[in-house]
Order: structure tokens, then C-alpha cells, then sequence
């Protein structure tokens, strides 16, 4: 039953979201076999499926634009601390991605002359983003890259396996190691180059708008097989995240474009306008950056001045039934279903983790500094610096896809393919074995284990943060990776054991987690997504990026500006 | 577990099949706290953590009801566990009718071809 599962491949891709998906469609185009994994489902786990609308792009159809333009607003978003090859290619390869989608039956939504409809999101200086629809811009990316994934004859997709280490020889990538949820037997993947495109690690916060399986292993599997991490301090916190009434079958995120689209009305308990109190008009253009909105909102309720879940209200009730159905169509029926009638009643909103901006480090080919390993999407670090624009996720995660693929088909192709080595695989297979039923029936269980850390993500390590804070995190979560994940009890169940898949996420997501409040303690000043209380100025000598790596089992960091 | 904090206000019991194969498989019941708006599947989740973390369930986007994996027949009709609410009263919980059952709510939707 425990025997291995054992595979050969060009292109081993983890992560089924629209990275990974683009990704492989890059590498088999480039000649290789690939294999796409995913520990849910191909083409709908991960987070990319989420997104509900924007998708940044310097098309020039709504008016004149250039990526050139995309560039420079991508880099003040960032606050000087984005590199500038990676957020040039976001912002130079969107557009041909966006294009080439299109041929694979991605409908941009459409100008009454037949152009493509681009939309100024907040933080643009040009109307720039794409979509398809109002909500499932994401959903329609990921069913067209599915569609193209299961129709090449190159590609294995490869749902219900987890991944749970790179495994290198003479520190060059040799294949990797997992298991199966559904059985979990042990899977080798033999392969010269693997993509990790296995999404940030928000699921560590108690308010995600995470999909369940983002975790962070792709950042502890890189980190174990010698990558650095760079700028994962920097963590996007979505200003408007749904808080109450409980909402089920629209993403927590759908209130942004809707206040942008509708004119909504961000007001305190006391019904009470408030941006104007933070720097900000008001009647604001909706040209407010993300993290000033975070700010506004976090500081309205712990002056005292919150709705009743803790959080501000977002009202519509300036418009009647007619003019929402005709804005908002489908969602309109959604809202109802949850009993929310936005015509007589504001929903309660509050800042909800969202995005990771730092991640892996990469050169412009997506390749780390460990040879075969390469990263793309929200693991990757770099291109949005200190905090990303909206609309740049999707091209982030497809342009970069694109380019790993490209990139690792290309190494696959010109090397003899490296010698398997039993005694590298040995470890992380005898791990994986050994998992199953560890402590069974005593002690926490991973589940458990996953809500403390969640909590304790949120209330230290959330959008403000302060030496006391991050310093006790920072203990907590080194006493949880050391001992407390090492006692968890997993089940010995060997069908669709979830504690197994949630006790491999902590190994490598407390990793994770540990990096960044080891980050963000590092970087005393406030800049872009990263609030000090007790460092609220940004400053100059901190204009530089953190990268953090694993020596002798321990996460050490240095800052260091780019070598050009 | 859901996102706000408040307390759950209310009871649901859940009784959730059980077993690996439809012959030998049996139902556990529990009860579950939530507030008006809870998910199906926020109250197994919630068993996951607090008093079961051996139940097999599945899904990934949790709020959005994208992923389509929590599929499974709520008082025997075919629902997402994401989108069905809790409610006071019992709920009966059973895998997809006409698929292989793996275990617990957990049956086997995956395309051959994704598959080993």
C-alpha cells in the first residue's frame, strides 16, 4: 500500500491555477512532457479561479495607452522597492497573453464598436483593465487554459496529489516528492525542472480571501531546496473584505468593484463619512491606493467608531432596486439568497488578507537560484514591490506562467537529463510515510494547530503591525514548527486524510509564516502594504529588498539593494 | 469556521454518513453552532476542527462556490455544502448518489485522466 508511485517527466508544474496552467501549455509548446499537479482540483483550485474581474493590460483600446504607462504606475505602487525586469515584463507581456486568450475563446467583455471595454481601476493612470464579466473574469481564464491543458497530448494533469518537497542533488533539481490525497501513497516525480506555481500563503490569516489550499508550501518547498525569499514582509490586505452578514457564493472581495462601480459609501457605526479624515477628498475618485483604504478602515474601528462585527459599513442605499439590478445582474439574486437587500440595508466591510507580494526570488527567465528550479504567479517576488496594483494579479500569474514554462522546457531540452538519486528522494518519501497515524488519537490535531496560527497571523502579523506583536509571533511560530507541529496527530486513515494534507501544510506554511513575521520585524519604517505603529514613516535606508533563506535548518535575512 | 467573530448564536445537528464502501457505512451526528447566513460547509469545517478532524470532506474556494468540489446530497437533494444554509433542526448528509464512494462525504467526481 505504501509502496511509491513513481513518474518521469521534462516538466514537473505544482499548482493548478492559471500559472501552473500557462505554465505547462508554455513548456509543451516549448517540446517538453509535462505533468501538472494540484492538491485540489486542475484548473480550480488555487486562487486564480477567484478573481471576479480585473486583469490589467496596456491594450490602448479604451484609450491610448502604452506599457510603458503600466510600468511606471506598477513601480509607484510599489514604492522603489519593485524589480524592474520583473515588473516590466508583467507589464510588457500582458498585453500578448491577454491576446492570445482571446484566441482561446476568452470573451473580453466589449465597447458598443466591438473594442475591447478597459476600466481605470484604482492606482492606473489609464483605463486598463479587461474582464469578462462583472464576477468571473478568473473562472472564465482558468476554463479556457483548462480546456487547452486536456487537449495537449504533452500534458499529464495530475489532480489530489500534494507536493511536499523539491528534491536536488548536488543542489541541482532532480525531480520532486508528494503523496496522494486520495490513498496516500508516496509519488516520486523524476523531472530536471520543476515550476512551483503554488500560490501565496493568505489561508494563514483568520480572514483570508483565500481559497483553502493556499497555504504557503510552495515558499517552505523552496526554501528546503535552497531558493531565497524576497520582500515577504509585503502583504496585500483587501480593504473592503466582506464581514457581515454572512455572504456564501460570492468571493469576499466583491465589494471593491462594485463601490467603484456604483459609488458606494464607506461610513462608520455612526453612519458617518469618514475617508476624509485620512488624507483622502470626499466623494473620493475611487483613486484611493488599497493600503491608505486599509488604513482608514482599521483606524475608524479601533477608534471606537466600528459597525457591529467590527468593522465599517458599505452603503448603497442611495440607489434604488432598478439601478443595482441593472449594474450588478446576476449578483443581485446571490444577495438576495443570503437575505441581503442592499437597497435598505449597508453590508458590513472590513480589511481581509489577499495577496502576497513577496515570494520566491527569481532572474527574468522565473528561475530561482537553485538550477532546474523555477517559480511563477503570486509566489514570485518582486514585480509589485511594496504593493500591488488591481489588475495585476492575473497578468502576474499568466505572464510569468508563460515565461516559467517557456523557460524550464528550454533547460529540459538542453541538459542530459540528471541521474535519479534514491538517497536524496529517501528522506522526504520516508517522511511521507512516516506521517500517516503519527501520534494518532493524541494530541492537537492539524486542524487545530492551523486555527491557532491563523489567529495569531491576524492579530500579529496582520495590516499594523509593531515590534511587541511581531517579536511574540515570531516565538510562537518557531515553538509550533519546532515542537508543537512535530507532536500534531494525524489521523491513519489513508483515503482523503485531511489532517495528513493539513499537517504537510503547516511543515512547510509555518516556514512560511516565520519568514514573514521574521520580515516584517526586520523592516523597522512603514512602506507600501507593511504599517509599523511603532515605525509609521517609510525611510530612505530602508529602500531595499529583504531576502531570507534557510542556512543550518534557520531562516536568516539580509537587505540588499538589486544588482542590475 | 466562519470569518467574523461574534458568537454563533444558534444549533443545527448534523448527521453525516460515514464508511468507505455503501454497504458498511453508518451515520455520526453533531452538533454544530452557527449564526443566520452559516454554510453547510462551514459547520463541517467547523467539525474538522472542534470535534472530528477524521471526517473526509472536499472543497478549495470555501465562499465563491467555484471550486464545485463540495458537491454531495443535503436531505437527500444534490447541493453545495457552500452555498446551503444551516439551520436549526437536523441536517442529513450523504455522499453523491451514482458515484464511487471514497469515503465519508468524499466521492470519486475526478476525470479518469487526472487520476494515476
Amino acid at each position: 500500500m505504501d509502496e511509491v508511485i513513481t513518474l518521469e517527466t521534462d516538466v514537473l508544474v505544482a499548482g493548478g491555477g492559471a500559472a501552473g496552467m500557462f505554465a505547462a501549455i508554455a513548456a509543451a509548446r516549448g517540446g517538453a512532457k509535462v505533468i501538472v499537479l494540484d492538491k485540489n482540483v486542475v484548473g480550480r483550485g488555487g486562487a486564480s479561479i477567484m478573481a471576479q474581474m480585473t486583469c490589467a493590460a496596456a491594450l490602448g483600446e479604451a484609450e491610448p495607452d502604452d506599457p510603458q504607462l503600466h510600468l511606471a504606475d506598477t513601480l509607484a505602487a510599489g514604492r522603489g522597492l519593485c524589480n524592474e525586469n520583473l515588473s516590466a515584463l508583467l507589464c510588457e507581456g500582458s498585453p500578448k497573453r491577454i491576446r492570445e486568450l482571446e484566441s482561446w475563446k476568452v470573451n473580453w467583455a466589449r465597447q458598443e464598436d466591438g473594442r475591447i471595454n478597459q476600466v481605470k481601476a484604482p492606482g492606473h493612470s489609464r483605463k486598463r483593465c479587461v474582464y469578462v464579466d462583472f464576477l468571473s473574469t478568473g473562472a472564465a481564464i482558468c476554463a479556457a487554459l483548462r480546456n487547452k491543458v486536456s487537449r495537449s497530448p504533452d500534458i499529464r494533469r495530475l489532480s489530489n496529489v500534494s507536493l511536499t518537497d523539491v528534491v536536488t542533488r548536488d543542489g541541482e533539481v532532480i525531480g520532486a516528492v508528494g503523496f496522494d490525497v486520495a490513498t496516500a501513497q508516496p509519488v516520486a516525480i523524476k523531472a530536471p525542472a520543476v515550476v512551483l506555481c503554488l500560490g501565496g500563503m493568505t489561508k494563514m490569516f483568520r480572514r483570508t480571501t483565500s481559497p483553502n489550499n493556499l497555504a504557503g508550501e510552495g515558499l517552505g518547498i523552496a526554501l528546503r531546496a535552497g531558493a531565497r525569499l524576497i520582500d515577504i514582509e509585503f502583504l496585500q490586505f483587501y480593504p473592503n473584505g466582506h464581514l457581515a452578514p454572512r455572504m456564501v457564493g460570492l468571493d469576499p472581495t466583491t465589494w471593491e468593484p462594485t463601490r467603484v462601480k456604483l459609488g458606494g459609501r464607506l461610513l462608520n457605526g455612526r453612519g458617518e463619512e469618514f475617508l476624509h479624515n485620512y488624507g483622502e477628498a470626499e466623494r473620493e475618485d475611487y483613486s484611493t491606493a488599497r493600503d491608505t483604504l486599509t488604513y482608514a478602515i482599521y483606524k475608524e474601528v479601533e477608534l471606537g467608531r466600528g459597525s457591529p462585527h467590527g468593522g465599517v459599513y458599505l452603503s448603497f442605499q442611495h440607489l434604488d432596486e432598478r439601478a443595482l439590478r441593472a449594474a450588478l445582474g446576476p449578483a443581485m439574486d446571490i444577495f438576495r439568497r443570503n437575505n441581503i437587500d442592499l437597497t435598505r440595508q449597508p453590508v458590513e466591510v472590513f480589511p481581509i488578507a489577499h495577496y502576497q507580494m513577496g515570494g520566491i526570488e527569481v532572474n527574468a527567465n522565473m528561475e530561482s537560484c537553485v538550477a532546474g528550479l523555477y517559480a511563477a504567479g503570486e509566489l514570485v517576488g518582486g514585480a509589485n514591490g511594496a504593493n500591488r496594483l488591481s489588475g495585476n494579479a492575473l497578468p502576474e500569474a499568466v505572464v510569468f506562467g508563460e515565461r516559467a514554462g517557456e523557460s524550464a522546457a528550454r533547460f529540459a531540452r538542453g541538459k542530459a537529463r540528471p541521474a535519479w538519486d534514491d538517497a536524496a528522494a529517501a528522506v522526504p518519501l520516508e517522511l511521507v510515510r512516516e506521517a500517516r497515524a503519527r501520534n494518532a488519537d493524541k494530541g492537537a490535531s492539524p486542524a487545530r494547530l492551523m486555527g491557532e496560527l491563523k489567529d495569531l497571523m491576524w492579530r500579529n502579523v496582520g495590516p499594523f503591525r509593531s515590534d511587541g506583536a511581531l517579536s511574540e509571533a515570531l516565538g510562537r511560530i518557531r515553538t509550533m514548527r519546532e515542537r508543537e507541529l512535530p507532536q500534531a496527530s494525524v489521523s491513519a486513515e489513508r483515503i482523503h486524510n485531511g489532517s495528513l494534507v493539513e499537517w504537510f501544510e503547516l511543515r512547510s506554511g509555518l516556514y512560511a509564516a516565520e519568514a514573514l513575521a521574521m520580515a516584517a520585524l526586520n523592516r523597522r519604517e512603514s512602506r507600501g502594504a507593511h504599517q509599523r505603529d511603532d515605525f509609521p514613516e517609510m525611510r530612505s535606508e530602508y529602500e531595499m529588498n529583504q531576502r531570507i533563506w534557510l542556512s543550518d535548518g534557520k531562516l536568516v535575512s539580509s537587505f540588499e539593494g538589486f544588482a542590475a | 469556521v466562519s470569518a467574523d467573530s461574534t458568537m454563533p448564536l444558534k444549533s443545527a445537528r448534523l448527521k453525516v454518513w460515514r464508511g468507505t464502501s455503501k454497504e458498511h457505512g453508518h451515520y455520526d451526528e453533531f452538533d454544530v453552532e452557527f449564526e443566520d447566513g452559516d454554510s453547510v460547509l462551514d459547520g463541517l469545517v467547523r467539525i474538522r476542527v472542534t470535534k472530528d478532524p477524521d471526517l473526509a470532506i472536499r472543497f478549495s474556494c470555501f465562499n465563491a462556490n467555484v471550486c464545485k468540489e463540495c458537491l454531495m446530497l443535503i436531505d437527500g437533494k444534490v447541493e453545495y455544502a457552500c452555498i446551503a444554509k444551516l439551520h436549526t433542526g437536523l441536517i442529513q448528509l450523504d455522499p453523491l448518489p451514482d458515484r464511487l464512494i471514497l469515503r465519508d462525504l468524499v466521492t470519486d467526481t475526478l476525470a479518469r485522466k487526472e487520476r494515476f
